[in-house]
């Protein structure tokens, strides 16, 4: 199962310089996991060292935030898009 | 104020609080831009030489609620002057939110229509309060961060040049020179010329080259400090890395004695420790100016370190900073 994901400015240097990527997984965990696979490196921007997502990082699914679904657990639909959306920098 | 500069760090609970015979009386609300006052925060750090002091300059009680009210005046002043700005213009910028509000803020004061670009992602907080300026926003996406409306704003000014002002605080010299004329003499005679190190996040770099460059030359000696993210992915609202960003040309490294590189949750930790140990909500970039001032001061046998606390935390209450946070503290620091 393929979803698209979003990758935000600071992440495509792990992409190169892909602004969209598929990748496959039936949650949002998966497919964190298939990015990795994919783009080395990666994962460790998204998750800490319990495999959490970053406090910091924000991932919607179709424009919901997971935090309000299942977080890492949210299950996932082919064809849904992930999003990863930085914060805001610079004055 | 001198007092506060290098005074009791006791938290006296019978202190008084000071006379209101200064109190001052103003006719516009611009006037009451800079003058913050420096609060010590030395007790934040465990195991600090005793002739080494923390100070914070709290830009938060500027009126528009940061450390932005003063470039932002500045630059409207100086186009002002120069004719650049004058009635039947827009002012236009791009901005990750508080130059924005602090835009709107002199626009309503000055009478300028104001219209700003942003990233659809800023927070609540920053949307409302330069509606409640009477300044439109338009939003650039998300995913492209500050630069993408950074980008969006130079569209929009292409199409009609002749409609808009642009402060260009990423370019405008009047930026660093708000600081230059500004924080830097403020800290200085708050601290009476004993300030050994200055510390500041960089967003335009403005705040870290203008004040830097009034101190070092009052004495040469004063180190100035930049705290940067991390990583290009971080999650310190209004600051920049530099190696992944569209650099601002206002912006000298080579101005810097030091950058320090600040992990977002670090300063996150550091946010929450300012408000239960010291009583003082602030910002991410607060939090990471503290990272760095701690880096610093701990190698120190003696000096004070002033650093910028650029805003309060009340206007990231929505975002990620506050959002489940002490759930997240608990996990990390464990009591």
């Amino acid at each position: 199962m393929s979803v698209q994901v979003r990758i935000p400015t600071p992440l495509r240097r792990f992409t190169g310089g892909s602004e969209e990527v598929a990748a496959a997984g039936t949650t949002v965990g998966s497919v964190i996991d298939d990015l990795e696979r994919q783009y080395a490196g990666i994962k460790e921007r998204l998750c800490d060292n319990e495999g959490q997502v970053r406090r910091f990082v924000n991932i919607y699914v179709n424009g919901d935030d997971i935090r309000f679904l299942n977080n890492l657990d949210s299950e996932l639909k082919d064809g849904d898009e992930l999003s990863i959306v930085p914060a805001i920098a610079g004055g | 104020m001198a007092s506060s500069a290098t005074g009791s760090a006791s938290g006296d609970a019978s202190a008084r609080p000071a006379s209101s015979s200064h109190a001052p009386r103003v006719t516009s609300v611009l006037d009451l831009v800079g003058n913050t006052p420096l609060v010590d925060v030395t007790k934040m750090a465990k195991g600090l030489s005793p002739r080494v002091r923390l100070l914070a300059k709290l830009e938060g009680l500027n009126p528009g609620g940061s450390v932005k009210d003063r470039p932002a005046l500045w630059m409207m002043r100086k186009g002002i002057e120069s004719g650049a700005l004058r009635q039947g213009k827009t002012v236009l910028d791009s901005t990750s939110g508080n130059t924005g509000i602090a835009l709107a803020m002199i626009g309503a004061a000055l009478g300028y229509p104001v219209s700003l670009v942003m990233p659809d992602n800023v927070s609540l907080e920053r949307k409302r309060i330069i509606g409640a300026f009477g300044a439109k926003v338009i939003y650039s996406s998300g995913m492209e961060g500050s630069d993408g409306a950074i980008l969006l704003c130079r569209e929009i000014l292409k199409k009609d040049p002749d409609a808009y002002f642009k402060p260009d605080q990423y370019f405008n010299e009047a930026n660093p020179l708000a600081h230059y004329e500004s924080t830097g003499p403020e800290i200085w005679e708050a601290t009476g010329g004993r300030v050994t190190h200055f510390v500041a996040g960089i967003g335009t770099g403005g705040t870290v080259m203008g004040t830097g460059r009034y101190l070092k030359e009052k004495n040469r000696n004063v180190q100035v400090v930049a705290a940067e993210p991390e990583d290009a992915l971080h999650g310190l609202e209004g600051l920049k890395h530099m190696a992944s960003s569209i650099v601002p040309g206002i912006y000298h490294e080579e101005e810097l004695d030091r950058k320090i590189p600040v992990p977002t949750e670090d300063a996150y930790e550091l946010c929450y420790r300012l408000g239960e140990e010291v009583g003082l909500v602030v910002g991410q970039s607060s939090g990471a100016a503290l990272y760095a001032a701690l880096q610093v001061a701990r190698e120190l046998d003696e000096g004070i370190v002033v650093m910028i606390f650029c805003d309060f935390g009340d206007r990231y209450l929505s975002t990620n900073l506050w959002h489940g946070w002490v759930e997240w503290a608990k996990r990390r620091r464990p009591r």
